[in-house]
């Protein structure tokens, strides 16, 4: 058994355009989702009666299923409906959207780190000391004020963390974008895999991009961290 | 004293294991169970069709306790390599580019390919250029991707590989795809269903060797050449027996015997 790099080297260009489909899509689904979490997190943390059980509801029921069923069931279960696929036929833009599998992954993709990322939010917020928020009171800022220039900067600060970790999650969690025939970095490996029937040579690289991916990912965190969280460092002599 | 027993337990299964490899009484089957009418899985998850009652008769005739592994389609041939099995009953195709790899017995069954198409839908299928911009679903790893993917693909059709036959159908059935491709027994199987009625098969029958074959065969590693000629002479023997029709009829109304030269 030898590694044959030639077998990476002939489909490199199949790992980039992969590699290329994992980022879009992790990208997409990143920036979706924290748009989406932002309101959905502070309404969790300011606990409206109603609202905020909704919003407990949708995170509940994203966070304790597998993502690879939430996908599934985007793809193919909404396109088991008759009704859909009667506005495929009538051309609705809005609804065609259903049929293309990249909008499918992203959406349920965004909707799954919402759901995390709602939580992280909503968790940094409950943390914020009170003293601050008094203050902040005592200074006479309205909620929306102390919202934006206490809270919401000192939860991103405290939620760094965690959210780098949702981050890495989610990168790892786009490989079953093949499952719904995307070819994504995994899907650019199976290809591999059965083209050369070599999973040794295809998955070995897989494994090594997405590595690297991570690697950058932190990277970036640890820069992010030393600008944001230059406070909390230990002070030299 | 436990782990010297539990070593020497662990080496003398490992021989036996090996023993038993070399006199084939026991063969491993790998099998897709997942493309009916040939191979697929019960409700309560037993392997059942042509190929796994094909793949009976032989273990009988060979006198071999047979065991059927399920594998995933795409890692067929790389799981027989690795060893996980020692044999593929699962409709597989002998063609030349897998020959490079692995050996195959006489092909025990070929039917030609079909596209299938929405009934009504009056698609060109036989013309490359005139399916340019609709949406073909195939399996993926399969002979039906190969031929796609050189004429329709590069004509500017848009392609799609499923992991799974039951998907493409689906997608077809859901309305992603405008056609997909397969051999026209699954197709017939397929139509059959509830699903496949408004769907029929289009376009003239595939059958080109260079592309798809020379028919379903038995595949194995290439350095067992041994079992190779027992799983040939079983396939031969019972199709002059009777036994092949038998299990045929139960199936097919039809005969999918391979012709010879064909």
């Amino acid at each position: 058994m030898e590694f044959d790099v030639n077998i990476i080297v002939t489909t490199f260009p199949l790992y980039l355009r992969g590699l290329g489909t994992t980022l879009q899509l992790v990208a997409i689904a990143l920036a979706c989702g924290m748009l989406l979490a932002l309101p959905l997190g502070v309404i969790r943390a300011m606990e409206y009666p109603w609202l905020g059980r909704m919003v407990g509801a949708y995170t509940y029921f994203f966070r304790s299923t597998p993502m690879l069923v939430q996908l599934l069931m985007v793809y193919y279960g909404f396109g088991q409906f008759k009704w859909l696929q009667a506005q495929w036929d009538a051309e609705n833009r809005f609804w065609l959207l259903f049929r293309e599998p990249y909008f499918c992954a992203c959406l349920a993709f965004s909707l799954n780190t919402a759901a995390y990322t709602a939580e992280i939010i909503a968790g940094a917020i409950r943390n914020s000391p009170v003293g601050e928020i008094e203050a902040a009171k005592a200074m006479g800022m309205s909620w929306s004020l102390r919202m934006r220039r206490i809270i919401l900067p000192g939860a991103f600060r405290r939620m760094m963390q965690s959210y780098s970790n949702e981050v890495i999650l989610m990168l790892q969690g786009s490989a079953i974008a093949s499952a719904v025939t995307l070819n994504d970095l995994t899907g650019a490996g199976r290809t591999v895999y059965a083209r050369f029937y070599a999973p040794f040579e295809a998955f070995v690289f897989t494994g090594l991009m997405y590595l690297l991916l991570t690697f950058i990912v932190l990277g970036l965190f640890k820069l992010a961290e030393r600008k944001w969280l230059a406070h909390l460092r230990p002070r030299g002599a | 004293m436990k782990k010297l027993l539990g070593i020497a337990l662990l080496g003398a299964t490992l021989v036996s294991g090996m023993a038993q490899a070399k006199d084939w009484t026991l063969i491993r089957v790998g099998i897709e169970a997942a493309y009916p009418p040939f191979n697929e899985l019960t409700p309560d998850k037993k392997v059942v069709g042509f190929d796994k009652d094909m793949a009976d008769a032989i273990c009988s005739y060979l006198k071999a306790k047979c065991t059927f592994v399920i594998q995933d389609w795409d890692g067929m041939i790389p799981a027989l390599m690795s060893r996980r099995f020692d044999t593929i009953i699962s409709s597989m195709a002998s063609t030349a580019e897998r020959k490079q790899k692995i050996a195959f017995t006489r092909p025990y069954y070929n039917t030609p390919a079909f596209f299938v198409i929405k009934k009504g839908s009056n698609l060109n299928v036989d013309s490359p250029a005139a399916m340019k911009g609709k949406r073909i679903g195939v399996q993926s790893a399969t002979i039906h991707q190969n031929y796609v993917n050189e004429f329709y693909q590069k004509a500017g059709a848009e392609v799609t590989a499923y992991q799974s036959l039951d998907q493409v159908y689906m997608d077809l059935v859901a309305g992603r795809l405008d056609a997909v491709l397969f051999g026209s027994v699954e197709n017939d199987t397929f139509l059959a269903s509830k699903d496949g009625a408004g769907y029929v098969m289009a376009g003239k029958p595939l059958l080109d060797p260079k592309w798809f074959g020379e028919g379903a065969a038995i595949a194995v590693r290439k350095e067992d050449g041994d079992l190779r000629k027992r799983l040939d002479d079983a396939v031969d023997a019972l199709h002059k027996n009777g036994t092949y029709d038998k299990i045929r009829k139960k199936y097919f109304a039809y005969d999918i015997w391979p012709k010879s030269g064909s």
